[in-house]
């Protein structure tokens, strides 16, 4: 008969109202029904086979001071769970708990140890519950977690001044050479922007990855990792092409800004992360290797615009754009953030990053005809570019990745 | 690009460079009390035994101790009383003249507070942890008849001198659940033994603990060469009276079923000793009954802080086996007799426990509270 759904019947031929969302009355009954009698019946007692109840128990951040060990906990059991003691190098030490008393499914506590931790070495906390079942988790390298002072927050600035703004900053002073591109090193550099971007988009979604498994179960690391970056790539292409057509010129360096601005963002806030948890091997070649990486950044937010005559104010907004949320970052993942959060920020940058690899693309297929045509990024030029972007971004990476 | 960061974090050690911070926090005194508000399936607060109104025997290990009070009375036994709760049985005169001691004694399925909010699913005899201390004289016939409450087949196998279809192992005297039996044999060789359950797997069966002390005292009749030290072992016996003696079991419980102890002690509980110290009249002797049953570690330890005692391996001598330690160690199973005395001692806090660092911070550590003698 006649498949197409266009040929249906409506489905009632009344005409909506709002009598008819009074329907939703009957659902609502008969969940409410359903869950009064799963509590009230329990007419599923017969699956009780006197097992212990699922515990999961997740320390989301770890301060380090000196008043011993604070870390906060949480809970993603069957049941609310309680915490009875809590060892230290397999020493049972008292603790306080805040809040006190059972921890519901989701909830948070802070545990607070009055432990005498040597610096720089490793430390074992277990907790154990009341059910005997036990949670580990190590402190790799015992260091002060930093706290919000003056001194600590402009020495973190220079940091991400020097791996964020100076790199983006440094490849935007390019921009008077690369002025007289012609149509093919105008590709080149281009297509050299989608390479790098498509570094960064692997490199940041394994990490937000990472930073997901780290984080408590009932987060669903890596479904939060992956929805988010989608609903960041879809909200920010969305926003970029609400005039219809895709963002050019000053519009297109500003959301490739965005994009390595939220990278480094998240970037900011994993370095802080790892000072927190104390990875303090932080060496001057480290940092170096960092600018160098970062340098093709501002070469790729320099493309779009070099056949347009932007102000002064224009580069040090994007300067600031890309690179300064990384200043941001280190301030934040040095208070010990929760990994979920990091997670999250690494997975909107990698939607970010997303789109403008997709806008990128779509000029350099675009070329100057304004003719769609994505087999243009097969051109020798465009080709190379990708791969000189992709190369660059790995070889500098080696610089700074130690094992 | 966090690589060099992720492989920072799995050093074990930190060079430091100049700039490093040196805020450490060993200035965390030991004198610190802390503890949490409670644990929430207790009625009771459990501060108030770590409030610094308390006398110092906490400071000894100062934080370093768990958290909070176990409700023994919902255990159905008590650490200090289990001290001294001799099981002997009831006594009947057989026809030959000779005496029949005859114990019941039940295994049951009970879930009990190992440490404060620590709840372990336990087999026991007759609902204790360890089982009752069983003490009977030498050459007396003994009778013990063993009912299986429980959930699984369960024995009680006793070190001792006995018929191998009273062996208490599998296919003799190793009952399912809802079975009787009785073990008869007679009691030797005297000495400080133990009995458990040898059912299999051993190893689940014991750490479960389904174990206790099985003392047999010397006849000081058939000693006549050493008469008065086998009466002064003799319990009942007058000369017996002046010890203070001690039944005393090191176990340990693996909560997580994981091949690894969490809890060790010394009579179940956690720090119990610690947190409530033994008191002892400095002017009568000391002795203690005391086995190890603990499961996954090869051995275990006692030692004596501020003493020296004497031991009798397995107790089955009269003359001390080793003279003038601190220290004993022991194997699963192996135990023994400690005589020591404080009579030339001050008065005070005097700490005993494992001397396997990791057995003491996990709960095996506990204080005399040496007093003056009251007459």
């Amino acid at each position: 008969m006649n498949e197409n759904p266009r040929n249906f019947p409506p489905v009632s031929t009344t005409a909506p109202g709002p009598r008819h969302l009074l329907w939703l009355v009957l659902p609502l009954i008969v969940l409410v029904a359903a869950v009064l009698w799963l509590l009230e019946g329990d007419p599923l007692r017969g699956f009780d086979n006197g097992a212990p109840p699922v515990e999961n128990l997740t320390v989301e951040r770890t301060v380090l001071d000196e008043d011993g060990l604070r870390l906060q906990v949480r809970a993603g059991s069957s049941e609310p769970m309680t915490i009875a003691q809590v060892q230290v190098d397999s020493a049972y030490w008292q603790f306080r708990q805040d809040p006190s008393g059972t921890i519901s499914r989701g909830d948070t506590a802070w545990v607070a140890i009055p432990f005498p931790w040597v610096l720089g070495e490793a430390h074992k906390v277990t907790f154990v519950t009341n059910t005997g079942a036990t949670f580990d988790h190590e402190i790799p390298v015992a260091v002060p977690t930093s706290k919000v002072s003056g001194s600590g927050l402009a020495s973190q600035a220079l940091l991400g001044a020097f791996v964020g703004i100076l790199p983006v900053a440094i490849g935007l002073l390019c921009y008077p050479a690369l002025r007289g591109a012609g149509r093919n090193t105008m590709t080149f550099l281009l297509a050299m922007t989608v390479g790098l971007l498509a570094f960064l988009f692997v490199d940041t979604m394994i990490e937000a990855s990472e930073f997901a498994e780290e984080s408590a179960a009932i987060f669903q690391g890596s479904v939060m990792v992956i929805l988010t970056a989608v609903a960041s790539f879809l909200a920010l292409v969305a926003i970029g092409r609400r005039h219809g057509g895709s963002p050019t010129g000053l519009a297109l360096a500003t959301y490739i800004a965005i994009g390595i601005g939220l990278h480094n963002f998240g970037e900011g806030l994993a370095i802080g992360a790892a000072f927190a948890a104390g990875a303090a091997g932080l060496g001057t070649f480290l940092v170096l290797g960092f600018t160098l990486h970062n340098i093709t950044e501002g070469i790729g937010i320099a493309a779009p615009i070099l056949h347009i005559r932007p102000k002064i104010v224009h580069f040090l907004g994007l300067a600031m754009l890309a690179g300064g949320p990384a200043v941001l970052g280190i301030w934040l993942g040095s208070l010990a953030v929760a990994p979920h959060w990091t997670a999250i920020v690494l997975a909107i940058g990698a939607g970010a990053i997303a789109q403008v690899i997709v806008e990128v693309t779509a000029i350099v297929a675009r070329g100057h005809d304004a003719r769609g045509d994505y087999t243009r990024m097969l051109n020798p030029a465009a080709f190379g570019g990708i791969a000189a972007g992709l190369a660059f971004m790995y070889v500098t990476a080696m610089l700074v990745k130690i094992s | 690009m966090l690589r060099w960061a992720q492989a920072a974090l799995s050093r074990r050690s930190l060079l430091l460079g100049g700039g490093a911070a040196t805020i450490g926090a060993t200035t965390i005194c030991a004198s610190k009390t802390v503890a949490q508000e409670g644990h929430g399936n207790h009625g009771a607060p459990a501060t108030a035994p770590m409030s610094a109104t308390m006398p110092s025997q906490h400071s000894a290990h100062g934080a370093m101790i768990t958290v909070g009070t176990v409700d023994n009375d919902r255990n159905g036994f008590h650490p200090t009383k289990i001290l001294t709760d001799w099981y002997t049985g009831t006594v009947d005169d057989l026809p030959d003249g000779r005496r029949l001691r005859t114990f019941e004694i039940a295994a049951e399925d009970k879930e009990i507070e190992i440490a404060p909010g620590v709840m372990f699913p336990a087999w026991t005899y007759n609902g204790r942890v360890p089982g009752p201390a069983l003490r009977a004289t030498e050459g007396e016939r003994l009778r013990f008849v063993f009912r299986n409450y429980g959930s699984h087949p369960h024995s009680m196998h006793f070190h001792g001198i006995h018929a191998a279809r009273m062996d208490g192992v599998p296919g003799a005297g190793l009952i399912a659940p809802g079975e009787e039996f009785v073990y008869e044999f007679d009691a030797k060789p005297f000495g400080c033994h133990l009995y458990h359950c040898h059912a299999l797997p051993l190893a689940r069966h014991l750490h479960k603990g389904m174990y206790g002390l099985f003392v047999i005292d010397p006849d000081p009749a058939r000693h006549l060469d050493n008469a008065e030290v086998a009466k002064s072992r003799l319990y009942g016996s007058p000369e017996n009276a002046d010890w203070q003696e001690l039944a005393m079991i090191m176990n340990a419980f693996d909560t997580n079923f994981d091949g690894e102890n969490e809890f060790y002690a010394c009579n179940t509980i956690a720090h119990c000793y610690a947190k409530e110290p033994i008191r002892i009249e400095k002017d009568r002797p000391v002795r203690i009954y005391l086995v190890n049953i603990t499961e996954f570690d090869p051995i275990n330890s006692f030692h004596l802080h501020g003493n020296f005692f004497d031991y009798f391996d397995q107790g089955t001598t009269l003359a001390p086996t080793l003279r003038m330690v601190d220290l004993i160690m022991q194997c699963q199973a192996q135990r023994g007799i400690l005589e020591f005395t404080y009579r030339e001692h001050e008065a005070g806090l005097y700490m005993f426990h494992a001397h396997q660092s990791e057995f003491t911070e996990l709960g095996w550590m506990g204080m005399f509270d040496v007093v003056e003698t009251l007459s």
